[in-house]
């Protein structure tokens, strides 16, 4: 059981596609694809545990602090480039979409939706910087830097001319509920989105 | 060097591979040379750690750099001061663990410490060889190693590991015999030496060839060293291997005695601690092997016969690979590990890399370091797993290091 927007991604990712994980963590999602769909390809990752977990369990993964870009990898080499909950903690989100639309066609990308109803009632009735679930650091100590809404991002890939091929939400461990469907910058508290350069 | 490297026999841990006796094996097949001339026949010095399984799948090649040799680990003798270079990382328990595999290090051909060398015998003179002795490269050492592996009746390695230059055997290895290499690590490595690396080894070589003892390399015929050319070049070697940190760290401006004395002796305690460097290795190290080590250094590049195209010449590599880098090095800097890396994933071959934290500049990776020991370990557990070795505890320990 991986976590719930893995999960998603898990089935948006074609069968012996070549990928790139951005901020793979300890491998999981990339051992499961390889595993039961033939995935191949890399994980770049910066913390350290995360680093020896993903070699203990097999999987390949490059120590790479995506504020440097992507520049190492070639333009078109893999079939598509994930990023799951990531984007908030980068120097130039806008500038790592472009870099992953470089490297592949076809991009994943899930982040917390700054939105969520939750955050706003922290925000708008408390007064206090959200702290959730899916955001769960002190505004002083949070390493993310660029928080946005499910809106902003839809609103990024409009403005960059992308297509967005699929969007889902993530509210806790479920996901697809009629509400965030509806919804989905109220209700959703995870963003997960499928774009295509044009 | 930390503590853990210069345990005396007598203090060593529970972890130590023992009293370890090294085997020399003998080679009659001629061995042709990438510089063109034949070897007719040759020995190499080489000690064993652990247990050889029944199938022969848990063999570990260490690959040394350029002053090492096949005394990776253990001791020689109960008076042995210190223990192996590679002692830090090879034994029961250890990243390579001897429980599990049976881990073969080796003297390269060229090398002064029992394998055919210069100061070996030329049968076709009746004299030392000398400077006589063909110049070797990284693929001739990696052919002579497949022999040994024969000889051992090995037909794979469980994986081959190396640092700085023996990280290139290692690379060699899996672009030469692919089929015979499981795994790979490469530690502190390059694709091929920059302008400045084979500048650093010119400044040596010509210290060395600029000794009025050196006699064209003859030195051993009119019974002398090279000694003054020899420390310089190990002088000059070694500020390479420590960082600028280190060496401010360890010596920083401190002086041997308390006031300046405006002379040319010994005053600054990292001049000291050079000299020191550069005298022991002078009468420990050969020189003509010396020059021909920092040779097969400048001419190592698998690229040149692709174009320069490093993801080319990988395309024969089949296993898996683990590469480490340390952050201080800048003989071969994280940079041009993250080149290997980048020429993997261009070829599409299976490859983790880290960029180990680490104050010791390229000599790091001698030494014990927790996330590097743990990452090397992990790689290692991982390549045990899926060649079925047994677990550690189905094997006995033999500290004597006998198959």
């Amino acid at each position: 059981m991986m976590r719930a927007d893995l999960d998603l991604i898990y089935d948006w990712v074609p069968e012996r596609s070549h990928i790139l994980d951005l901020a793979c963590g300890n491998g999981e999602l990339l051992e499961t694809l390889g595993r039961h769909k033939g995935v191949t390809g890399y994980g770049l990752e910066i913390d350290h545990d995360g680093i020896n977990a993903c070699v203990a369990r097999g999987v390949n993964v490059i120590e790479h602090n995506l504020d440097d870009g992507l520049g190492s990898f070639c333009d078109n080499s893999y079939d598509q480039v994930i990023m799951t909950q990531a984007l908030q903690a980068l120097r130039r989100p806008d500038k790592m979409l472009d870099e992953m639309l470089r490297v592949a066609e076809e991009g994943i990308i899930t982040f917390p939706n700054f939105a969520y109803w939750r955050h706003r009632v922290h925000l708008g009735l408390r007064g206090y910087m959200p702290v959730s679930k899916s955001l769960p650091h002190a505004w002083y100590d949070t390493p993310n830097i660029h928080l946005s809404t499910f809106n902003d991002f839809e609103h990024l890939c409009r403005e960059k001319g992308l297509v967005i091929v699929d969007r889902a939400v993530g509210v806790g461990d479920h996901q697809g509920h009629w509400k965030s469907r509806l919804w989905p910058n109220l209700f959703g508290e995870i963003a997960i989105f499928r774009v295509r350069r044009r | 060097m930390p503590d853990t490297d210069t345990l005396a026999f007598a203090d060593r841990p529970t972890d130590s591979v023992g009293l370890i006796t090294p085997r020399v094996a003998r080679f009659d097949t001629p061995l042709s040379l990438a510089c063109g001339k034949v070897l007719p026949a040759y020995e190499l010095i080489y000690e064993t750690y652990g247990t050889l399984n029944v199938d022969r799948s848990n063999a570990v090649l260490i690959c040394h750099a350029l002053s090492g040799h096949h005394h990776a680990a253990g001791y020689h003798s109960e008076e042995d001061r210190k223990p192996g270079w590679w002692d830090a990382h090879i034994g029961p328990g250890k990243a390579i663990d001897t429980n599990r595999f049976f881990v073969v290090s080796l003297n390269n051909l060229g090398g002064c410490h029992g394998s055919t060398g210069p100061i070996s015998h030329n049968p076709d003179t009746g004299r030392q060889w000398g400077p006589d002795f063909p110049m070797v490269t990284v693929s001739d050492w990696v052919a002579s190693q497949a022999r040994l592996a024969d000889h051992l009746g090995i037909e794979r390695w469980a994986a081959a590991v190396g640092g700085s230059l023996g990280g290139m055997q290692v690379m060699q290895w899996t672009m030469t015999y692919p089929e015979r290499v499981a795994n790979a690590v490469v530690i502190a490595a390059t694709p091929r030496l920059s302008a400045q690396n084979i500048a650093f080894n010119e400044v040596a070589r010509q210290a060395i060839r600029s000794d009025p003892e050196f006699f064209d390399g003859w030195y051993a015929e009119h019974d002398t060293l090279p000694k003054r050319g020899l420390k310089l070049a190990r002088m000059v070697g070694h500020i390479t291997y420590l960082s600028e940190d280190a060496m401010g760290s360890k010596f920083g401006r401190d002086l041997r005695s308390n006031d300046l004395n405006f002379g040319f002796d010994v005053e600054f305690q990292v001049e000291s601690y050079l000299r020191y460097q550069g005298d022991t290795f002078s009468t420990a190290f050969d020189a003509n092997t010396y020059l021909l080590m920092t040779k097969a250094l400048d001419y190592f590049d698998p690229a040149a016969t692709q174009g320069g195209d490093f993801a080319k010449a990988l395309a024969p590599a089949e296993c898996p690979f683990l590469i480490v880098s340390f952050t201080t090095d800048w003989r071969f800097p994280p940079s041009r590990s993250r080149e290997l890396v980048d020429a993997l994933t261009r070829a599409g071959k299976s490859v983790s890399y880290a960029n180990i934290d680490s104050p010791h500049g390229h000599d790091a990776f001698l030494l014990s370091n927790p996330r590097y020991d743990a990452i090397v370990s992990a790689f290692m557990n991982r390549a045990a797993r899926e060649l079925n070795l047994a677990e550690p505890a189905e094997y006995e320990t033999n500290g004597e290091g006998t198959p």
